[in-house]
């Protein structure tokens, strides 16, 4: 498949701060690349470049065969941007917020009211959509700027953070949306900071830290190599600890670690739940105290503490990274 | 459709959306209407009688100066509206749709004239009732509001590269009014420039502020019966000469501004 982002040593310095340093990236068209990163490791900047808001200090960047620097008006015709802050007009009802995309878009006036009616529809506003986007919930104003970025059903889109501050329930629903317009062939670029994110939604995921891309693979691939889920359990009596060993040695695909200070064992396992209750049954039958158990799913801070030694810190925030954070956490 | 008429069809659109917020908003109106009316009943009743203006009422002289730096304070709405815009986002949204790069500045500058308009009104109504009175024809008076209007109008574009180019709404108010609240003064808009010390004088003799003033004066027949004769070629020609300033403030802020919208550094 040919590839419709296609970004080769972008650099963009903000004063000393470097915020890319020489980034590569590819997406094939129909796909979904998820970029993986702490605040501040330059994520916002690389979709800010390529949906032609900033101009890299070096490099190239194409966006469905045009350049970003020289050929911004045919990329914005071809691309949707929605960010982590989300960008809706506060005094306009929701149905205005994306008439006004439309008409910016060159629908005419009728075509542009029937799209924001289907659009609210689609993203579950249709209700909400005659009130302003200020009685909105974080998770609805989410929703319409995720609207507002698909009014003109651009081929590439821009996903920022989209589901960073919202609740679990907001942000699963979130994730149906975003499969759906997948599905339909939409070209998906989206930034995250949660490994679950990317798990769910990317084909394939792409590491950075620091402008810097450190890794790049299938989610599957990354979970292996941070040794994907585990059990963790803790003993009440430590003279259970070998008996128990044994019960997880028939669940472990790898070598299984024990803390014997904690009465703690750590199994690297497949199979999610099934399996931890399968192994509960076992510690039951056998009649093993436990004081604690759990399953753990490796997380962003695994994934770095794997491919860089440390683990993700807050990068002294770069500008636009780091502003809209900061606002985002207030 | 060419670039012209995109650009004035997304314009039409930006400020249609800038004017709904006054309707949902109103209470934005109760300080844009407030002020002007609080500056013609203070000057009028404070100063009215401790400033002698030979030949006329000074309530009636006033008004004019008013006008003028209500006007130019109303122009600061085009800064707070983009500063703020810019802090929510939605200008990171604008630039990337296929839109002008002209039309979210032009619809601001355009939409403020609504907020100039209507506190033009409420002025004149005000300054109606503490004793100023319009002595030439109704065209004159019209010609008058239009060039106070156009003159805000060439301001906000100075507000515009100003909005741009600071990071918050706080900060533009602050640097707004360090700018502004001298220039409205060091002008013949509440006494007359001759009365001022040498230097401030001239300066005073010069400023289109003070051009803007005389000129409203004149089409409204403001000007004391037997003022001397204007002590400047600028105060002499007062209209010609503001509608230079505004052509020229246009020439050089409409661009710089459209260039910083296209260069902005913020994601």
């Amino acid at each position: 498949m040919a590839d419709i982002v296609e970004a080769k040593g972008l650099v963009k310095r903000y004063g000393k701060v470097v915020a890319l340093d020489g980034l590569d990236l590819t997406v094939p068209q129909g796909t979904v690349l998820g970029l993986l990163g702490p605040n501040g490791a330059g994520k916002t900047t690389l979709v800010s470049i390529l949906a032609t808001l900033l101009q890299p200090d070096e490099g190239t960047a194409n966006v469905a065969g045009f350049d970003v620097c020289n050929d911004p008006e045919e990329v914005r015709k071809r691309i949707g941007l929605s960010g982590q802050f989300a960008a809706v007009d506060e005094h306009l009802t929701g149905f205005e917020n994306l008439d006004m995309v439309g008409r910016l878009y060159r629908k005419g006036r009728k075509a542009s009211r029937d799209r924001a009616r289907e659009l609210l529809e689609v993203f579950d506003l249709a209700e909400a959509g005659d009130r302003t986007a200020k009685t909105y919930s974080g998770g609805m104003r989410r929703r319409l700027d995720l609207a507002g970025a698909l009014v003109a059903e651009p081929p590439v889109l821009f996903l920022d953070e989209p589901t960073s501050g919202l609740d679990p329930r907001s942000r699963t629903g979130l994730w149906g949306v975003i499969r759906d317009l997948v599905a339909r062939g939409t070209t998906l670029l989206l930034t995250t900071q949660y490994l679950e994110e990317a798990d769910q939604l990317a084909d394939d995921v792409v590491v950075i830290d620091h402008g810097h891309a450190i890794a790049h693979g299938t989610p599957a691939e990354l979970k292996t190599s941070v040794g994907g889920e585990r059990i963790e359990v803790t003993v009440r009596e430590t003279g259970d600890l070998p008996s128990a060993q044994t019960i997880l040695t028939g669940f472990a695909s790898g070598e299984i670690s024990i803390d014997e200070q904690r009465g703690t064992l750590i199994a690297p396992i497949a199979g999610g739940v099934p399996t931890l209750t399968k192994a509960l049954h076992e510690f039951e039958a056998s009649k093993i105290d436990l004081f604690d158990v759990g399953l753990r799913r490796p997380t962003l801070d695994d994934v770095f503490l794997t491919l860089t030694g440390h683990v993700a810190e807050e990068a002294v925030s770069e500008e636009a990274d780091g502003q809209k954070s900061e606002e985002m956490a207030g | 459709m060419n670039s012209l008429a995109v650009a004035f069809a997304d314009t039409t659109v930006i400020a249609k959306r800038n004017l709904i917020k006054i309707k949902r908003v109103p209470e934005i109106l109760v300080f844009v209407l407030l002020s002007p009316i609080m500056f013609v009943l203070l000057f009028a009743f404070v100063f009215g009688n401790a400033i002698d203006i030979r030949g006329l009422n000074y309530r009636e002289f006033l008004i004019a100066g008013v006008f003028t730096q209500t006007v130019m304070f109303g122009a600061t709405f085009t800064a707070a509206g983009l500063a703020e815009d810019m802090q929510k986002g939605i200008i990171s949204r604008f630039r990337a749709l296929p839109m002008s790069r002209a039309a979210v500045l032009a619809g601001r500058t355009v939409s403020d004239i609504a907020y100039n308009l209507l506190s033009l009104v409420i002025m004149a109504l005000t300054g109606l009732a503490v004793g100023w009175t319009i002595r030439t024809s109704f065209g004159e008076a019209i010609a008058g509001f239009a060039l106070l209007l156009l003159f805000s109008y060439a301001i906000s574009w100075v507000m515009a590269s100003i909005g741009l180019a600071v990071p918050s709404v706080e900060v533009v108010n602050n640097a707004v009014f360090m700018v502004l609240f001298p220039l409205t003064f060091l002008a013949n808009t509440f006494v007359p420039s001759n009365d001022l010390p040498g230097g401030l004088r001239e300066f005073a003799e010069w400023s289109p502020v003070s051009t803007v003033t005389q000129a409203v004066r004149e089409l409204f027949g403001n000007v004391p019966a037997n003022a001397p004769e204007p002590p400047s070629w600028a105060l002499d020609h007062a209209i010609l000469y503001t509608l230079i300033w505004i052509a020229v403030i246009i020439a050089i802020f409409a661009p710089l501004s459209v260039r910083q919208y296209k260069r902005l550094q913020r994601a």
